[in-house]
């Protein structure tokens, strides 16, 4: 050991004071002072790194407070409960939900916002390459990129390798019978949420988490529906109509069996639909519907006495009312029984008839059979009838009204105060659920007696009058037309008509009512160019009579033509008398 | 290297058998941990300011390398050398820090840096190592008796220094520099009534940069009341911290680090939480606890004022700067512009702490077979 070369080493001076210090008693005790104070700089510290491993702890631990997601799992936000199906009267599927998966991407884990964006685009070309590369860049941890793709979209995402792309299970409303049922059904927003029809009426119900397999279900039968659907699309071809609408209603229990309106719209992709395809005819829709109002405007008479079917009125020639001229579609230009009034659509003599009941009267009654106030259908898109206010009901409105002008109501409102004249005379309130109990709260309207005379005359309108189109062969339909002109320009424009057909069938018992209506229909050569309601609208409610008449239990049968004798001998039919 | 004879009396030889073999060892284990840190810490920051990913680490392998070299060639230097050194360079760094108000650019509201070809020098960072040093020569001066002036003298030097720093304005570096003069000042024998007096009139001068300085108001706001502005990187931090809970996230996993401002620079122990967890976080603050601890602890039987007062004055600097980085991520203290020692990324700051380490290993080299007060006759002889 050399350590005495250590010892002489001038840098190696530890041990032996600085030579130049002379005194060295001060040092020692100067020195000693400085160890004490740098032992105490040593504490300060460790307890200063002692703080810092506290801290560091503390913060380590927090995690427990909260439960971490692990790298390849994150927070997912809790799948949302199904929503309960909707099925026909039958148990046929009407909505229901698939699994659909949903994209979205955790933008804290995108390297690359510019390449994944248009990898993505590549998939997804509906997608906006700017908008998915700023939702990329925009460093959520939670951005929706695009809701239900497909299952195929969904394996080529997967196949990207991007581990920021992830998906969320999800249900999407599907309607397997697509546009068939469109106004009924309504249709949901991308979260699920009814927006029209009765997925928006019974949304509470609908989404009710205890209720979900629970289905709805509705009154309509999906067979007669499509039947309808496809007559009146039929119809509404041939004749060039810009639209159509049509019911079949149940007239014992007030049930909607089938509704109908065109345009309609897929309730499973309702993007660039148009206000006039979400427009729901049948319910929405208020018309002057025409001289299918006389049916009412008849009951009234007969019910409260005031005519008999042995009355009748003069129809020589028009009715002058101040600067109005009361006029028919089909003159006969005489003396008209009441029967041959009803038959041969005669405005002249049903508002004389008309006057007879008086103002209030017409009132009461059209306020009783619910002409005057919206429908309780479940369906939000339900319009409001429009009437004279009781200050300008004069007489000249009891006129026109008698004959389905100068009010606007609903085609449902029709069939409903339709199907209380024919059923006995009660009320029912329309629905569009099976099973509903509202036909006990039916009210009374007109006696059976009148409800009879009424059946008699409807079927005398098939039979003898202007709805012979509509006569479906066994099925005993009766009914009434309606031609009415559209008011455009504050006057009525002959060219462009509300043609519609309000029947019934079988009217020997009647059980159904079926309406149909075309908006503005064009005669065709079939039709030597007529575009009225006889014309058009009967012969769709033939077919559909036709068509259902067997789904619906009805069966044909041979007519007691001694039924109608009473009506029939008073309408004479013949030409050129 | 142990392959040194201990008859060997070369340079290199005498270097081996007289360093501090402990904190040379500490030291190296921080250096790596610091190149691996970086590797994980830098690329996030490096692809968000569209460098190539491995920017910051390449930059950081040579700035390190560089580091270890300058940590082993000072700690070469005797300590007359030592001191001749930084007491030459004292000034030549003030005048730099001079010339740095006068024309350095400003960025983000302070002029710190220099602009030399591609680096930027913070003439701050290597007026610390020298001011300390500095500061331990004037003061030791005074062990003996010598009716020399050199607290007063110390005090001069200390408000040039800390003037020029407020200028900038540095105010980490004002409060690091004060807090280890003021220690130093009393190793050196200050009264404790004047040590209390300073710790008083330093909290006046904080309250007065809080009153005279937007920006310092503004984060002690910020750290205060967080409502009162934005406290984004406070935030990210403890939320780094939170997710990498005990064991981390994984090397290279880390997600908030991606959102984390300065990931690479003055929040990396915020990444070293997230991506390896508290434990990890633990060790390496016992590293460098290890080191202050070891270094101050080694101190106590020094006979050598001025190696006493220096080495003591480049540790506390080290573990000053250690703590209060450390206590900035951990959001006990307001967020300051302050790196951590070999982790932190930053090529200026690195340097002037490798000449510091490099210095405390010069000053700290004996013959650990020579116990103080001990007859090396003696010694020789009980052999």
């Amino acid at each position: 050991m050399n350590a005495a070369a250590f010892a002489m080493d001038p840098t190696r001076s530890g041990y032996v004071p600085s030579k130049r210090r002379g005194d060295e008693q001060p040092v020692r005790s100067q020195l000693d002072m400085a160890r004490g104070r740098l032992f105490a700089v040593m504490i300060l510290f460790l307890l200063g790194f002692m703080v810092m491993i506290g801290r560091t702890v503390e913060l380590g631990m927090r995690e427990n407070a909260r439960p971490r997601s692990f790298a390849g799992q994150i927070e997912v936000p809790p799948v949302k409960v199904g929503r309960a199906d909707i099925r026909d009267r039958n148990g046929e599927i009407m909505a229901t939900n698939l699994r659909t998966s949903s994209l979205f991407a955790d933008a804290t884990q995108i390297r690359d916002a510019s390449a994944a964006s248009h990898d993505l685009v590549k998939i997804l070309p509906q997608l906006s390459l700017a908008d998915v590369e700023s939702k990329l860049a925009s460093g959520k941890k939670f951005v929706w990129l695009h809701r239900k793709l497909t299952p195929r979209q969904k394996w080529q995402v997967n196949a990207l390798g991007n581990p920021a792309f992830r998906f969320e299970e999800e249900e999407e409303r599907v309607y397997p019978h697509g546009r068939l049922a469109s106004h009924i059904m309504g249709y949901v927003d991308v979260d699920g949420r009814g927006l029209g029809g009765v997925e928006h009426f019974f949304e509470d119900r609908l989404s009710d988490p205890d209720r979900h397999k629970d289905a709805l279900k509705l009154s309509i039968d999906m067979r007669v529906q499509y039947a309808l659907a496809d007559e009146l699309e039929t119809a509404r071809r041939v004749h060039s109509a810009i639209g159509a609408a049509g019911l079949v209603f149940d007239v014992t229990t007030g049930e909607v069996v089938a509704l109908v309106s065109l345009p309609d719209y897929d309730p499973n992709d309702i993007r660039g639909v148009s206000a006039d395809q979400l427009f729901n005819r049948v319910t929405q829709g208020v018309y002057e519907l025409g001289s299918t109002f006389k049916t009412f405007t008849f009951a009234s008479a007969l019910d409260q006495g005031i005519v008999s079917l042995d009355d009748g009125y003069d129809a020589t020639k028009p009715l002058v009312v101040g600067r109005f001229r009361i006029r028919d579609d089909h003159p006969k230009s005489r003396y008209l029984t009441v029967p041959e009034i009803f038959a041969f659509s005669s405005n002249i003599g049903t508002a004389q008839m008309a006057l007879d009941v008086g103002t209030d009267g017409q009132r009461d009654f059209l306020e009783k059979l619910g002409m005057l106030r919206p429908s309780t259908v479940e369906l939000t898109e339900v319009g409001a009838p429009m009437y004279p206010a009781p200050q300008q009901w004069k007489k000249i409105s009891t006129m026109t009204i008698s004959y389905g002008h100068g009010i606007a109501v609903s085609p449902l409102q029709l069939a409903v105060g339709t199907a209380a004249i024919v059923n006995g005379g009660r009320l029912i309130p329309a629905t569009l659920v099976a099973d509903s109990d509202g036909y006990q709260n039916a009210t009374r309207v007109i006696s059976e007696k009148t409800s009879h005379t009424m059946n008699m005359l409807l079927r005398m309108v098939v039979k003898k009058g202007t709805a012979g189109r509509a006569d479906a062969v066994g099925y005993r339909v009766g009914g009434k037309t309606g031609t009415a002109e559209k008011p455009a320009n504050g006057r009525y424009n002959r060219k462009a008509l509300i043609s519609s057909f309000m029947g019934v069938f079988p009217m020997d018992d009647p059980r159904y009512v079926v309406f149909a209506l075309l908006d503005e229909p064009k005669g065709t050569k079939e039709t030597y160019g007529f575009a009225s309601g006889g014309w058009t609208a009967a012969p769709v409610v033939r077919n559909v009579v036709l068509r259902t008449a067997p789904l619906l239990g009805v069966a044909p049968e041979g007519e007691d033509e001694g039924l109608y004798q009473q009506v029939a001998m008073k309408i004479n039919d013949k030409k050129g008398h | 290297m142990i392959a040194f004879s201990r008859n060997d009396n070369s340079v290199m030889s005498r270097w081996w058998w007289t360093v501090d073999r402990w904190m040379l060892g500490l030291v190296v284990v921080l250096v790596m941990t610091g190149l691996w840190l970086t590797l994980t810490a830098s690329p996030a920051v490096a692809e968000r300011l569209g460098l190539d990913a491995l920017h910051f680490v390449k930059r950081q392998t040579m700035f390190l390398g560089l580091a270890l070299v300058t940590v082993f060639g000072v700690s070469m230097m005797s300590t007359s050398l030592v001191r001749r050194v930084c007491v030459l360079g004292m000034p030549v760094m003030l005048l730099l820090m001079v010339a740095t108000l006068l024309i350095g650019p400003e960025i983000k509201g302070a002029t710190r840096w220099l602009q030399i070809g591609s680096f930027t020098l913070q003439p701050s960072e290597f007026l610390k190592p020298f001011f300390v040093v500095t500061t331990a020569w004037i003061l030791s001066s005074q062990f003996g008796g010598e009716d020399i002036p050199s607290k007063r003298i110390a005090t001069v030097l200390y408000g040039l220094v800390a003037g020029l720093l407020v200028l900038q304005p540095d105010f980490g570096q004002t409060v690091l520099i004060s807090a280890v003069w003021i220690s130093q000042m009393a190793i050196a024998g200050l009264p404790i009534m004047w040590v209390a007096l300073a710790g008083v009139s330093g909290l006046f001068g904080v309250g007065l940069a809080y009153a005279l300085l937007p920006h310092v108001a503004s984060r002690i706001d910020r750290f205060i009341n967080p409502e009162s502005g934005d406290t984004y990187q406070a935030d990210k931090a403890l939320e780094a911290f939170q997710s990498g809970g005990l064991l981390g996230r994984g090397p290279g996993e880390g997600v908030v680090k991606l959102h984390l401002p300065d990931a690479h620079t003055d929040y990396i122990f915020a990444v070293v939480g997230e991506e390896f967890g508290a434990i990890a976080c633990i060790l390496l603050l016992l590293l460098f606890a290890g080191i202050v601890v070891r270094g101050l602890a080694h101190l106590l039987d020094e006979e050598d004022p001025f190696r006493m007062l220096a080495a003591a004055g480049l540790i506390m600097q080290f573990g000053l700067q250690t703590l209060i980085n450390v206590g900035v991520n951990l959001v006990i203290l307001p967020s300051k512009g302050m790196t951590l020692p070999f982790i932190s990324y930053g090529g200026s700051s690195m340097l002037a702490l490798a000449i510091g380490v490099g210095m405390i290993l010069a000053l700290t080299k004996r013959n650990r077979f020579i116990r103080p007060g001990l007859d090396p006759i003696g010694w020789k002889a009980a052999e």
